[in-house]
């Protein structure tokens, strides 16, 4: 009941005039930047940070959510009607999103897609509101080494269930983390990696400087070279007695939209997964336990309301450690806990004990967003397929000319805008040899946090790194983050085993 | 690709070595009482990442990961041409702020990119060019009083700062 109580204060909040027209102007962002093909709820949320300056903390932190919310939604817009994915987040809702969009039936498969991530959404921050209080309550107890242990956790899971090239996740990891060291050792103040001795070097590195740099210049410089071509845009007929004979073919549809819901809430609370392997996992799960399995691939809507309803879903789940552990659950909410330190807010679970109106009136407004985006998005179709046929070559200029703006106001130093350049471009050319640039990301926000708890750690315990074991807590995290780390190998193993077994055969 | 792939690995080694040099100029063992010195957590991480490096060439020798055994170009022409294309475009409007201010660069930029790389009408490319500037100095400069940088254009915006500042 406790909760309840809450959950009201925090309607209060969200219903602030200021707040609800940021929920509604963050959710229509986001849904454009859903939409256009090469921008994402991570690129929009990097890019925009710098402009919520303007507003108070939790102001700017429901805008940010609004516009994750709205782009987790737009994102199904082009799957369907260019059959690109809007977003990595929608790749899936294109497996069955564009061939009902080519057989005519693209507003059933929009309408799918909204009414499957409104339910993966609200179900969602049901879970979220459930779990999060008393998750929050039991992290108020962990010292330094279990946070620390909680950090290794999450780059544990990018190696093990990342599924990238392994050396790649490790080295983009331990170079994010390097670069947050940059700047000053802050026990003895004395600098610290002065890079090629440049003055520059004296200050941190501020984690936006990377996140835009790789999300917003080197994302433009990778969907410039990737979309060649012109696109096709599919037709959509949209008129009431259609749009009713849809909404009750996807009431058939509820059982895939629970299984994907929660397949993605709990994908989503991992730190490597977040929303796009939420996704692929549910269509895949999907597609295995459908009656119609061999219709997917084809145009079947389950297809498309399974990954929408879980994409939804892992934004929210992901939401949840980083609001409880301040670990991140996802590429933008690592951005999103990076703001907030900006802000001057600690994240972890002392926040639902100094800032209860930020997470409450966070929480609420995360109904309210599902709510409003599934509106806007039902009636707004017709501006949005307008909006989708604006050139990439108008696109891509604006978006250079914000990350330049937006990485300049967040410092106010050029030499960081130049950083950003390099790290933009780098960024574009270690992604072709499939470096993965998320565990950076997250490595360069989790940094100036690991580090100091790292240090504590070992200072408590006299040099004894057996301390991270030894402690029931911190022990259980650090041995799931080791096995995770080794899953790779043990796969190996058995392939090989595997193969000596069929060659001896 | 094959090329490419061990050249980065290489020099991201060298960089690797470079930032363990550069971290053992801070103490990178233990302190009696202080704990580990200022340059240890950088330093183990910078050999973390010469450790990734060597494995991911090992790998390139062992033909293990796709971009060590693809035989397709790591860009071709259209890639290249592109890349330069903007990329110089970008490094050009950086280099501008500092003579010309945001103010002078983006319409430059703008232009550039609107009209001569994506070939729309003046009508559309003018639109874009003067708007923009004018929303970042609302926004920035007025509403959020993060001054952007002017250059040797600074002059200009004095009359500006009267009226809105």
């Amino acid at each position: 009941m406790e909760i309840l109580q809450h959950l009201f204060d925090g309607f209060l909040i969200a219903f602030q005039p200021l707040n609800i027209g940021l929920v509604v102007l963050g959710v229509i962002v986001g849904l454009f930047i859903g939409a256009m093909p090469g921008l994402g709820s991570v690129n929009g949320v990097a890019i925009l940070v710098p402009m919520t300056f303007l507003v108070p903390p939790t102001a700017a932190i429901i805008f940010l959510a609004a516009i994750y919310y709205g782009a987790m939604y737009g994102g199904a817009i082009s799957s369907v009607m260019l059959g690109i994915p809007g977003a990595s987040t929608a790749v899936a809702t294109t497996f069955d999103g564009r061939p009902l969009a080519l057989k005519g039936l693209a507003d059933k498969a929009l309408l799918g897609a909204a009414v499957a991530s409104f339910f993966g959404g609200t179900l969602s921050v049901i879970l979220f509101t459930g779990f999060a209080p008393p998750l929050a309550d039991v992290a108020l107890s962990f010292g330094d080494p279990e946070i620390f242990a909680l950090m290794l956790l999450a780059f544990a899971t990018f190696v093990g269930l990342g599924g990238d090239d392994i050396p790649k996740t490790i080295f983009s990891i331990a170079i994010g983390l390097v670069l947050s060291s940059v700047g000053f050792d802050y026990i003895s103040g004395e600098p610290r990696l002065l890079l090629f001795g440049l003055d520059g070097f004296l200050n941190q590195i501020n984690f936006l400087v990377l996140a835009i740099g790789i999300y917003g210049i080197g994302e433009m410089l990778w969907t410039i070279e990737v979309s060649r071509g012109d696109s096709m845009m599919s037709k959509a007929v949209i008129t009431v007695d259609r749009m009713w004979g849809n909404a009750k073919e996807l009431l058939g549809t509820w059982k895939v939209a629970v299984t994907s819901s929660l397949l993605g809430f709990f994908v989503g609370i991992l730190p490597a997964a977040g929303a796009t392997p939420g996704s692929l996992m549910a269509y895949g799960v999907a597609k295995m336990t459908h009656k119609n399995s061999e219709n997917f691939g084809k145009g079947e809507v389950a297809g498309v309301v399974a990954p929408e309803a879980a994409n939804n879903a892992a934004s929210t789940g992901s939401m949840l450690p980083m609001l409880t552990l301040g670990i991140p659950g996802s590429p933008t909410t690592a951005i999103l806990l990076g703001a907030m330190v900006i802000w001057g807010i600690t994240p972890g679970p002392t926040l639902f004990v100094d800032q209860p109106e930020l997470v409450w009136g966070l929480t609420a407004s995360l109904y309210v967003a599902n709510l409003f985006a599934l509106l806007a998005n039902v009636f707004m179709i017709p501006i949005f397929l307008w909006v989708l046929r604006m050139p990439f070559t108008i696109l891509a200029p604006v978006i250079f000319v914000l990350s330049v703006i937006g990485g300049y106001a967040a410092t106010l130093r050029l030499f960081d805008v130049w950083l950003m350049l390099i790290f933009g471009v780098g960024g574009y050319l270690l992604r072709k040899l499939d470096y993965p640039l998320a565990p950076a990301v997250l490595a360069i926000v989790l940094g100036p946090i690991a580090e100091p708890k790292l240090r504590q750690s070992l200072i408590i315990s006299d040099g004894d790194i057996s301390i991270f074991i030894t402690r029931p807590i911190s022990g259980t995290i650090t041995v799931i983050a080791l096995l995770l780390i080794l899953l790779p190998l043990f796969k190996l193993i058995r392939d090989r085993l595997r193969q000596k077994a069929s060659s001896t055969a | 690709m094959r090329r490419a792939e061990l050249t980065t690995a290489i020099l991201l080694a060298v960089f690797s070595i470079y930032l363990m040099w550069k971290s053992a100029e801070l103490p990178i063992g233990w302190i009696p009482d202080e704990g580990p010195g200022g340059g240890a957590f950088s330093f183990w991480l910078a050999a973390v990442m010469l450790g990734s490096c060597i494995w991911i060439i090992i790998n390139w020798f062992r033909r293990s990961s796709p971009p060590s055994q693809s035989s397709e170009p790591f860009m071709d022409s259209f890639a290249i041409k592109k890349f330069v294309l903007v990329g110089s475009g970008v490094t050009v409007m950086i280099g501008l702020i500092h003579v010309l201010g945001v103010f002078g660069a983006l319409p430059i930029f703008i232009i550039y990119y609107v009209r001569f790389l994506g070939r729309h009408s003046w009508t559309t490319t003018l639109a874009i060019a003067l708007a923009a500037p004018v929303i970042v100095f609302f926004f920035f400069d007025v509403a959020l009083r993060i001054i952007m940088p002017k250059g040797y254009l600074e002059f200009l915006f004095l009359p500006l700062y009267d009226i809105f500042l």
